[in-house]
């Protein structure tokens, strides 16, 4: 995308006659602007990164990582181990998953991603986080009241279930590996990684039973 | 901004979110940071750090709508401590863009050369 494209999106939304840039539209160009004539930003190379998260990377990477997991016990034991590693061997790596750790659900333990600092979240599996995900609601309350947070997304686990919660950092992102879901016996790999929702990797959610895809 | 195509298999619950950004500008504010980060002129817990004290401000929205305008505000804050940018000057040449802006037609780029009283030395 490049800035051209921008002015003329901006033209859609005024029916002034003339073009309008927002106080952060015209803050943005304006840094853009010094740090390509002081050389330290490339335009095209930033045009490369919106481009990547607006269309390549996102929850679809990690549902192949969760799928996996669920087929293949070895593979499972790498995530435990080494969840950086086991998902590199996907080729899904780069910034913000550096460092990951898969936190597994179990009858006994269900697990829930926050960011309490600002909004670190684990992007070559997940993609960018979910407006809820940033919001000040959610990054507080999930700490203290985790079951009532999550009820409000429609889950409702049993009393015996603990529910834990995991806060990301700078350097560690986690990626919950939900339970597969009853009645996925039977269903290829691929078929799946169609049944984890990304909300489910955060911990917000259930991955889906079959008939409910 | 044009939408990711969506896939064959219809599946809502594992879409990405409609929009990644909700307007251009937050894209670029995005990227900037990220290519910045990348050539290292600050590390990320440093980043996190100048995002986190904006997204605590007690202005901040409870939906998360205001979200891009931290973080920009926030890179802005963080350049400006590196001596990479100063303040007065960012303020100054996005007026010029918004001068720029009103005086060029639609359909047509908008360039700091259309500032009709000059752009900031």
């Amino acid at each position: 995308m490049s800035f051209r494209e921008g002015a003329k999106i901006s033209d859609g939304h005024h029916h002034d006659h003339d073009n309008h840039l927002s106080d952060m539209d015209a803050k943005v160009r304006a840094l853009q602007t010094i740090l390509v004539e002081k050389g330290l930003v490339d335009p095209a190379a930033v045009d490369v990164v919106v481009e990547t998260y607006e269309h390549k990377v996102g929850p679809r990477n990690g549902a192949k990582v969760v799928a996996k997991a669920w087929v293949d016990p070895e593979f499972r034991a790498w995530l435990e181990k080494d969840a950086s590693a086991a998902i590199n061997s996907f080729g899904f790596e780069g910034r913000q998953g550096e460092h990951m750790h898969a936190v597994f659900n179990s009858p006994e333990q269900h697990n829930m991603v926050v960011c309490t600092l600002c909004s670190c979240y684990p992007w070559p599996v997940l993609g960018l986080p979910p407006v809820w995900y940033k919001s000040p609601p959610y990054r507080s309350r999930v700490v203290y009241e985790p079951r009532k947070v999550l009820g409000e997304f429609g889950v409702e686990l049993p009393e015996s279930t603990k529910i834990k919660v995991w806060d990301s950092t700078a350097e560690l992102r986690y990626l919950v590996i939900p339970m597969r879901p009853a009645g996925s016996d039977g269903l290829s790999e691929s078929e799946l990684a169609d049944l984890v929702t990304r909300d489910s990797m955060i911990g917000t959610g259930l991955a889906l039973e079959p008939e409910q895809e | 901004m044009t939408q990711p195509e969506a896939p064959k298999k219809s599946n809502p619950a594992i879409q990405p979110d409609p929009k990644v950004f909700d307007e251009p500008w937050q894209a670029q504010a995005f990227a900037l940071t990220v290519t910045l980060h990348e050539r290292g002129l600050f590390d990320w817990p440093e980043w996190a750090q100048f995002l986190s004290a904006e997204l605590h401000q007690k202005s901040a929205k409870e939906d998360g709508s205001d979200y891009y305008s931290h973080w920009l505000t926030a890179l802005e804050k963080l350049l400006a401590s590196k001596g990479v940018v100063d303040v007065p000057s960012v303020t100054a040449l996005a007026e010029s863009w918004q001068r720029a802006a009103h005086a060029t037609p639609h359909g047509v780029a908008i360039t700091l050369d259309n500032d009709p009283i000059g752009r900031p030395v």
